[in-house]
């Protein structure tokens, strides 16, 4: 009997984290389902990156305000946790604090007495944050692609956070031996008062401390479905990130391979494909769907975080066009679980569904509106890509639909006829020289 | 005006110290052929050896790229490659950062590797290195602001070279809220140039504008001239031309220089 909570903690936690694990492969089998792409250049300058960027926050004091208080969340949330490690080993082997057996008290007193502070500027901090988002409504948490579930998704975040904090302070004020130490209790002695003494206080302490544990899990099971993935994908995802220039877009090798021919004045069009050259499909040219990006694209959909800082920067949405960089990702994230959910109804095999990211989530209207400036690239904290998959969304409407604005076949039709973007003759482009 | 041509330079066995790649912006928009103007007045005046291909230049591509043909902007970037190298070309020179960033970044992995600078890096180098002196203070304690263009800047973190230039001419630089990586683009770029905007409630250079009228500026500065037929539009629509003036780098520094 005496180890029924042993057993009931184990229990716990091979659920909690075996389901956590079983959404880890989903989502890794979902990211895969993107085309290949090369990222594993300059590895010296991508751990840098990701030291800098994800684990520094470099990017994200680029706006202070919100740099500072998200990153006193961050501490606070990475250095609690070590508190987590003890509450494993205390609930698997049902000890008590087991780290004031090996540490000093004033080690173990240093330690809780940090995670407590933090937890208070934790609990303020996600306070504020709520407050951005509820009363003083930043604009950027207000457009069209944040209404209903993305708002919920944000404010179940901060309560998650804010019941973590408060159980994890209430768990130290109702433990009485704890109080006794008198060391590391520097925010729960003043709460302490509050829970009176007597039997009920170990009640009180242990409904704290399983529910602190149990909510942990909870919240580890959350971040899939939320748009909290961030905390774990922003590593890899700025690791991955972009090194080349931001105005350097990729060339389409398979393009190449047909101009190359188009150009070479020995090429017979006409030739049979040579012995054991395997034609294969012809290759899809851009995206039309989430299969037709890379990986790191469709990575990068799981790591936004919908901050929104791209889109208070794009151009195109600061001037109400529909365009929104931030809704480009969430789209494609929807998409992408949609696509991953037809895959597990259909033993293992994508069944078409009639459906699109093109036209069903992102209207050309939106694409044509991108102005390409990299303001969105620019902005993001942890260097998500939505231009690239703007492009390659363009790519497809106009190689594989020939859908591009009237204005724009005009344009396109002159270079092939004139070398120019204007209907101009290409032996006149040194008039200028002769002109006033 | 003194413009040699590649095939003159061929015929007479040389190399020119630079190609001038002059775009078809530069070579037919007229706003933007007062820019290429200046900038060859710049360079015979610091005895440049330089040529342009003329009729053997064609578009980049690039914004048949950015309008999603890929195909088409291949199979320019090929056919001028094919010109360069034949030529044997080193290094670029132009005063359009879609260009720039184009050939600078597309080209090399379709065959054709040069060392490409944009024209207020060239004039850096010719303050820099002596060969341009003394260049005036027609601009001096003048307001000036620049627009950042996003190919060359945030395409490819170019900020100081544009700022080093205007500040030779001794004028008063302000900066806009919204500058260097932050910069708003002027709405020309992505083909928009092309195109009539989506509907919305603004245009975006009228945007720009904006930010720009807030430094209160006797000028606004530009380098790159789809950057200014934009500003110069959104000056218009502030009913502003009178009191402001939309110029590039390569007209300030050559009106300082009385060229």
């Amino acid at each position: 009997m005496e180890y029924i909570p042993n057993i009931l903690f184990a229990i716990l936690l091979i659920v909690g984290v075996g389901y956590f694990a079983k959404n880890v492969k989903k989502l890794t089998r979902n990211i895969k389902l993107g085309k290949d792409v090369d990222r594993s250049d300059n590895k010296s300058e991508r751990w840098k990156n990701m030291a800098m960027i994800a684990l520094g926050q470099s990017k994200m004091v680029k706006r202070p305000i919100a740099g500072f208080l998200h990153i006193i969340v961050y501490v606070g949330f990475i250095i609690i946790n070590l508190e987590v490690l003890e509450i494993i080993i205390d609930g698997l082997f049902g000890t008590h604090r087991v780290f004031t057996k090996v540490l000093p008290d004033s080690v173990y007193g240093f330690l809780i007495g940090s995670f407590e502070i933090l937890a208070v500027l934790v609990l303020i901090t996600v306070i504020i944050f709520w407050l951005r988002r509820n009363v003083i409504k930043l604009k950027r948490f207000l457009s069209a692609e944040m209404k209903g579930w993305p708002k919920s998704d944000g404010n179940i975040i901060l309560y998650f956070e804010v019941v973590l904090m408060t159980l994890f302070l209430v768990m130290n004020a109702t433990d009485a031996e704890f109080q006794a130490m008198g060391s590391g209790n520097i925010i729960s002695k003043h709460i302490a008062g509050l829970f009176g003494s007597g039997e009920h206080l170990h009640i009180i302490e242990r409904a704290a401390w399983w529910l602190h544990i149990a909510g942990i899990l909870v919240f580890l099971n959350y971040l899939y479905y939320s748009k909290h993935l961030h905390i774990l994908l922003a590593f890899p995802n700025t690791w991955y990130a972009n090194l080349k220039p931001k105005g350097q877009f990729v060339n389409d090798a398979s393009v190449t391979k047909e101009v190359k021919l188009m150009m070479d004045p020995n090429a017979d069009p006409f030739a049979a494909p040579a012995e054991g050259e395997d034609e294969g499909e012809p290759e899809k040219f851009g995206a039309s769907d989430v299969q037709d990006l890379n990986w790191v694209q469709l990575m990068n959909s799981y790591t936004c975080t919908e901050c929104g800082r791209c889109t208070s920067e794009c151009p195109a949405n600061l001037t109400g066009k529909k365009l929104s960089p931030r809704k480009i990702m969430m789209d494609t994230r929807d998409r992408l679980e949609e696509v991953g959910k037809n895959i597990d109804a259909n033993n293992g095999t994508f069944v078409d569904d009639g459906k699109s990211l093109l036209n069903d989530y992102i209207t050309t209207e939106e694409l044509w509106a991108c102005t390409s400036c990299n303001a969105c690239v620019e902005a993001c904290p942890v260097n998500i890509d939505p231009l690239s998959i703007i492009m390659e969304m363009r790519k497809y409407l106009v190689m594989e639909q020939s859908a591009a604005p009237t204005e724009l076949n005009v344009m396109m039709g002159n270079i092939e006829n004139n070398g120019a973007p204007w209907p101009y003759n290409q032996m006149d482009r040194l008039n200028w020289k002769d002109e006033n | 005006m003194k413009v040699p041509t590649m095939a003159e330079y061929m015929a007479e066995g040389k190399q020119p110290e630079i190609l001038f790649w002059v775009g078809s912006a530069g070579s037919y928009d007229d706003r933007a052929k007062k820019i290429t103007k200046a900038f060859v007045k710049i360079l015979n005046k610091a005895n440049v050896d330089f040529a342009v291909l003329g009729p053997e230049e064609s578009s980049t591509g690039d914004v048949a790229k950015r309008a999603g043909n890929e195909f088409l902007f291949q199979m320019q970037a090929m056919m001028n490659i094919e010109v360069l190298n034949g030529y044997e070309i080193k290094r670029i020179v132009t005063c359009d950062p879609h260009s720039f960033n184009c050939i600078k970044n597309e080209y090399p992995s379709l065959g054709g590797k040069y060392e490409v600078v944009h024209h207020t890096q060239f004039i850096k180098e010719l303050i820099d290195s002596g060969r341009l002196q003394n260049v005036g203070d027609t601009y001096k304690g003048k307001r000036i602001t620049f627009h950042d263009p996003c190919y060359l800047g945030r395409a490819n973190e170019v900020y100081d070279a544009p700022r080093d230039v205007l500040s030779v001419l001794n004028a008063n630089l302000t900066e806009m809220k919204r500058h260097k990586a932050t910069a708003l683009c002027c709405g020309a770029g992505g083909a928009q140039m092309f195109k009539e905007p989506e509907k919305g409630d603004k245009d975006i250079n009228v945007l720009r504008t904006e930010d720009a009228l807030e430094t209160n500026p006797e000028i606004i500065a530009t380098g790159c001239p789809y950057c200014n037929t934009m500003m110069t539009d959104g000056v218009k629509y502030k009913e502003k031309e009178d009191s402001i003036i939309v110029q590039d780098i390569a007209e300030l520094i050559a009106n300082a220089q009385n060229l």
